[in-house]
């Protein structure tokens, strides 16, 4: 059964499908991630050993170095990094990660901030352009 | 809400000024429309921190904007690459990642910026002064600039500092605006008479960093620093378990002279006592060995040694001689080396062990000869990010107790 979408705002716009990956605290890009096989490296982060890619990843916020925004780019040139991320807080550092990557490559990971409650990892979530150029986030 | 542009920002973004900076136009207006900037302002400086290869990406952007006949349009900085041009035996990298992780450092030069290669551009005589606007990448720098100088800049990541730096402007939001300077959570050093120790300051900042989440902390009861080296241990710590762009220090850092000016008169959202015990727990959790085990290496300097730190640490070597044995790398710049060398500060030190290392640092390429053993560090940022990134264990200690510790063999933490 389908339940009703939430509206979020668009850091970079574009539609993606996925199975949630929910962490509960905020990841570091660089530091954080094998760019390579997209999985989760931080050792004091309790998801280690998890893996981004194909996600859409759902996290309260961005955080730690500002390399992140290359390590994003890189994992979406090399097919590692999340289908889109849903973030509860704006995160500048990993929309320009997203923004570039569009730009050099022509691949679009959207990035979306709204409220991340209710969804759970495994959830099959769905990003999509919505009236008025707003994000609509749906479980499907 | 709209992003009003000028003439000159028009003129870039259609063209008329070159490709490159129509790009770096391109992609700093989608920023800024994604943070929610109502216009730019100009900038003084840049620090741009794209010179670490994390792969293709990085280097495609830069080779684009040269191209497109890119230059910078402000004095601009830059951070570390993965290599050290300097010393170019120490790192240990197959040519298919040497060959364009020297190309990347180079292609920035080729766009007009400085061969800085620090994460301490502070350090330099780039320096920003206080209220300048400015737009700065590297955690912990911003976090400095901020902070402890009081110019003004938002956390910049790799990719728009340099587009910031190839137009000469930045969004006007965030931190360079007054208005969203406002400290917001206040940490209280609660017990009395908190010794002004090295890792006092890094225990601060960590605990900071997990605790501020978004929003800016005021320290109250942080006693007077030795120096600017406490409080940019304190902020590179911040910056790694948090966000931390800028703290406010009451009675230290320039627009915190009272807790009414950090706090703009308003009460705090919330107040959180910081105890001797919460100290002393946020470091134990940097390390995860014990006491006694045998150590491999020795690496300070994150981020890069200020001349201050290094006036500190040579007498140490000298009284505590340390062997050969275990190598103690220090991340520095290239130009406080420089002055090192002109002053014949280093003669002689590499029969302590010492390996001075610029450009780069330890835990961000292959450097370490040895990556089985236990690496011992005074930096709350090395600790952190080290395990993850070159697969080392850690022990954290103050500096002395690294020098001793490198003359042990093995970890002695506590020293008299």
């Amino acid at each position: 059964m389908k339940t009703p979408a939430r509206t979020g705002t668009f850091h970079l716009s574009g539609s993606a499908q996925g199975p949630a990956l929910v962490l509960s605290q905020a990841l570091s890009f660089w530091g954080g991630i094998d760019v390579e096989t997209g999985d989760i490296i931080d050792h004091s982060h309790p998801d280690l050993g998890g893996n981004i890619a194909g996600k859409i990843l759902v996290m309260p916020s961005g955080r730690g170095s500002s390399s992140s925004s290359s390590v994003l780019a890189e994992a979406i040139r090399r097919g590692t990094a999340p289908a889109g991320i849903i973030l509860e807080r704006p995160d500048p550092i990993l929309a320009v990660g997203a923004i570039v990557a569009e730009f050099l490559y022509e691949i679009s990971m959207p990035l979306v901030v709204c409220d991340m409650s209710g969804i759970v990892s495994g959830d099959r979530i769905a990003i999509g352009l919505g009236e008025d150029a707003q994000a609509m986030v749906s479980k499907l | 809400m709209t992003l009003e542009l000028t003439a000159g920002d028009q003129s870039m973004l259609h063209g008329e000024q070159g490709s490159a900076a129509a790009a770096a136009m391109k992609i700093l207006v989608a920023f800024s429309k994604a943070v929610g900037a109502r216009k730019l302002l100009d900038i003084a400086g840049a620090h741009i921190d794209g010179c670490l290869y994390h792969g293709q990406a990085s280097l495609d952007f830069v080779e684009m904007l040269i191209e497109g006949g890119g230059r910078v349009r402000v004095p601009t900085t830059l951070n570390v690459g993965s290599f050290d041009l300097i010393h170019p035996g120490l790192v240990k990298m197959p040519v298919s990642q040497e060959t364009p992780a020297r190309r990347l450092m180079k292609a920035h030069l080729e766009l007009g910026c400085q061969a800085t290669f620090t994460c301490a551009p502070y350090q330099t005589r780039f320096r920003p002064r206080f209220g300048e606007q400015i737009a700065w990448g590297e955690s912990n720098a911003i976090v400095f600039a901020n902070s402890v100088i009081g110019a003004r800049t938002n956390r910049y990541g790799d990719f728009i500092d340099l587009c910031c730096a190839m137009t000469g402007r930045a969004p006007a939001w965030g931190l360079h605006l007054s208005e969203n300077r406002r400290g917001q959570v206040l940490f209280e050093l609660t017990d009395a008479a908190f010794e002004p120790s090295d890792a006092l300051f890094v225990g601060v900042g960590l605990i900071i960093g997990q605790r501020a989440r978004d929003r800016i902390p005021v320290i109250s009861g942080l006693p007077q620093p030795r120096d600017e080296d406490q409080l940019k241990a304190l902020g590179a710590a911040a910056a790694t378990t948090g966000a931390v762009a800028l703290f406010h220090a009451v009675g230290i850092t320039p627009e915190a002279k009272t807790p009414d000016e950090a706090l703009h008169g308003l009460a705090p959202e919330e107040k959180i006592r910081i105890s001797r015990a919460d100290i002393h727990h946020a470091l134990a959790r940097l390390s995860s060995v014990p006491d006694g085990v045998q150590l491999a290496a020795v690496s300070l300097g994150t981020p890069h040694f200020s001349h201050e730190e290094w006036m500190r640490l040579l007498p140490l070597l000298r009284e505590v001689g340390p062997g050969k044995g275990v190598p103690i790398y220090v991340n520095t710049g290239r130009a406080t080396l420089t002055r090192l060398q002109d002053e014949g500060a280093l003669a002689g030190m590499e029969a302590f062990g010492l390996v001075p290392v610029t450009d780069t640092c330890t835990y961000v390429t292959s450097i370490l000869e040895r990556l089985d053993g236990v690496v011992m560090t005074n930096s709350g940022k090395w600790a952190h990010y080290a395990p993850g990134n070159i697969g080392v264990s850690v022990a954290f200690g103050d500096m002395e107790d690294c020098v001793r510790s490198a003359a042990a063999g093995r970890v002695v933490r506590g020293a008299p």
